[in-house]
């Protein structure tokens, strides 16, 4: 399923996998990925996270284009694998073995 | 060399001269016997925060709380524009689970105008008023007025719901949030409606993550791997000085420095956090609340370092102000003598744009990295503690005082309580 993202930001629509709604469904992504899918998508998203900022300020949140929230989630997504790709090398934080803390409640976008 | 000045006896524990100063034991943190007396002494006690009132949106909104400590499940209802209530979760009838949905044990939420048993169709309205059973006239004499649903104190302090299980309770809340509580109000807690929510279950005594949470000196070392590695280096060699601690009867605050927020240096913090401008200590950015400078509770130090108050609310809910403006609270409700559920929240004003979106999920995420961590080292501590080694007492520093309060608390509740309810001599 393709999933669309705003004019502009057409290099990363290999990476639409990662429009993804909630933290929840992030994060088990990041788990259940490898260092080098989540390096990959780390490589293409990080040096377009200003660009997405600077795109997603024109609207307000509460009028954001379908193909904007897409651009959000996905930029969530970067925020999500940014923790082990930046400094721990492996998808789950050091020490957390197989513990586990869901979100429950998030906001609807 | 202290950092930051401690009080004139020359520790902040000494400084409380009900604390000692003597190693701890955790044998109230591993025993069956001492949960039941901590069921019945505290939480059957106790004003326990169970939400704020924006959960509650309109008339008939409510949700269900499972407080297994206190032995009960309670429904939480708007029942009036401004008037909340709170009852036990049971059907007057025969004993069924009024509100839940699919699984028994499980919390729900909704809005209704009246709540109807699942088993037999006995109504009751939002005030508890029993309106309705079902093929009333094969009952023998029965007057509705007699079962109205268990009404369960509840009581509502800036916008935060409590509940006490204790019927004959006669501490208003006011009161027993005390000076500490006083001090925090007119924070505009109501202005920060943007909820995340965490939920863990934690394999250790629900007082193991309080003292957790409430020493910062485990932070440089258990987190080392969370910082850029040159910072990581500088803030162990550091370690950790609180600016101030407080005690106010069960309650206590300590109080931090927040140099993260922004960072003096932007090559201390990872890329991502350059880029979104915030971190662990919260968007960089603070919305405006309307706040004129701090609040009497708030920075007791009256430190220009400053950057957030810890909070532990006896005896489960921990309230944590950030100075850029935002809000998390922690809830830890025992299930047993070596679990407990953990549940973290996060309070942030709503996102005008996706941006602050994106600053606020950084946060968020970094909160949960960081306590998946501090949830799976407790259980090796629990472990331990638990195990069969000589090793029974445990030396607590100055910066563990909270830890030192919070136990020497629960044991003087439990005292009290075996002595109040104690056979009279005779």
């Amino acid at each position: 399923m393709s999933v669309a993202l705003p004019e502009g930001f057409e290099d990363l629509a290999p990476f639409s996998d990662w429009v993804l709604h909630g933290e929840r469904a992030r994060y088990d992504k990041r788990v259940n990925s490898t260092m080098d899918e989540l390096q990959a998508f780390y490589d293409a998203a990080m040096p377009r996270l200003d660009d997405a900022c600077e795109y997603l300020e024109q609207y307000s949140m509460d009028e954001l284009p379908d193909e904007a929230v897409n651009l959000l989630w996905m930029m969530c997504s970067l925020v999500t694998v940014s923790f082990p790709v930046e400094v721990w090398r492996q998808p789950r934080v050091p020490d957390a073995g197989a513990s586990s803390l869901d979100a429950v409640v998030e906001p609807a976008i | 060399m202290p950092h930051f000045p401690k009080p004139a006896e020359g520790s902040w524990t000494e400084h409380y001269p009900h604390l000692s100063t003597a190693p701890s034991s955790y044998e109230d943190s591993i025993s069956p016997e001492f949960y039941e007396l901590e069921r019945r002494a505290i939480f059957q006690r106790a004003w326990l925060n169970v939400g704020r009132v924006e959960q509650l949106g309109r008339v008939g909104s409510y949700f269900t709380k499972e407080i297994d400590a206190a032995g009960t499940s309670i429904i939480v209802v708007r029942s009036g524009p401004d008037e909340y209530r709170a009852f036990h979760n049971i059907c007057r009838h025969r004993g069924n689970k009024l509100v839940w949905n699919d699984f028994p044990g499980e919390e729900t939420a909704g809005t209704c105008r009246n709540f109807t048993c699942k088993y037999h169709g006995w109504r009751y309205a939002l005030d508890g008023e029993l309106t309705f059973v079902q093929q009333e006239e094969e009952f023998f004499g029965l007057d509705k007025a007699d079962y109205p649903l268990a009404a369960v104190q509840i009581d509502t302090w800036e916008g935060w719901l409590f509940v006490n299980l204790d019927p004959g309770n006669q501490t208003p809340l006011r009161e027993y949030l005390g000076a500490l509580g006083k001090g925090l109000e007119g924070y505009p807690f109501e202005k920060l409606t943007q909820v995340h929510k965490y939920r863990a279950e934690i394999h250790s005594n629900w007082k193991l993550f309080i003292d957790a949470f409430t020493e910062f000196y485990h932070a440089p070392v258990l987190h080392v791997r969370q910082a850029v590695a040159e910072e990581s280096a500088k803030l162990q060699k550091y370690g950790y000085e609180a600016l101030h601690y407080e005690l106010d009867g069960p309650h206590g605050v300590v109080s931090s420095w927040g140099g993260m927020s922004p960072p003096k240096d932007l090559s201390m913090v990872k890329p991502i956090e350059r880029v979104l401008r915030s971190g662990l200590f919260g968007p960089w950015d603070a919305p405006d609340l309307g706040l004129q400078g701090t609040l009497p509770s708030q920075n007791r130090a009256n430190s220009p370092v400053w950057g957030l108050d810890s909070f532990l609310f006896f005896p489960n809910w921990m309230l944590l102000i950030w100075k850029p403006n935002w809000v998390l609270t922690y809830h830890y409700w025992p299930t047993s003598y070596n679990t407990h559920v953990f549940e973290g929240t996060c309070y942030f004003v709503p996102p005008k744009t996706a941006r602050e979106r994106l600053a606020q999920e950084l946060a968020v995420v970094t909160f949960k990295e960081y306590g998946l961590q501090d949830g799976n080292t407790l259980e090796a501590t629990q472990r331990m503690i638990e195990a069969n080694t000589p090793v029974k007492t445990f030396p607590l520093n100055d910066q563990e005082i909270m830890i030192r309060h919070l136990h020497t608390t629960v044991q003087q509740w439990v005292a009290d309580y075996a002595r109040a309810s104690a056979p009279a001599q005779v």
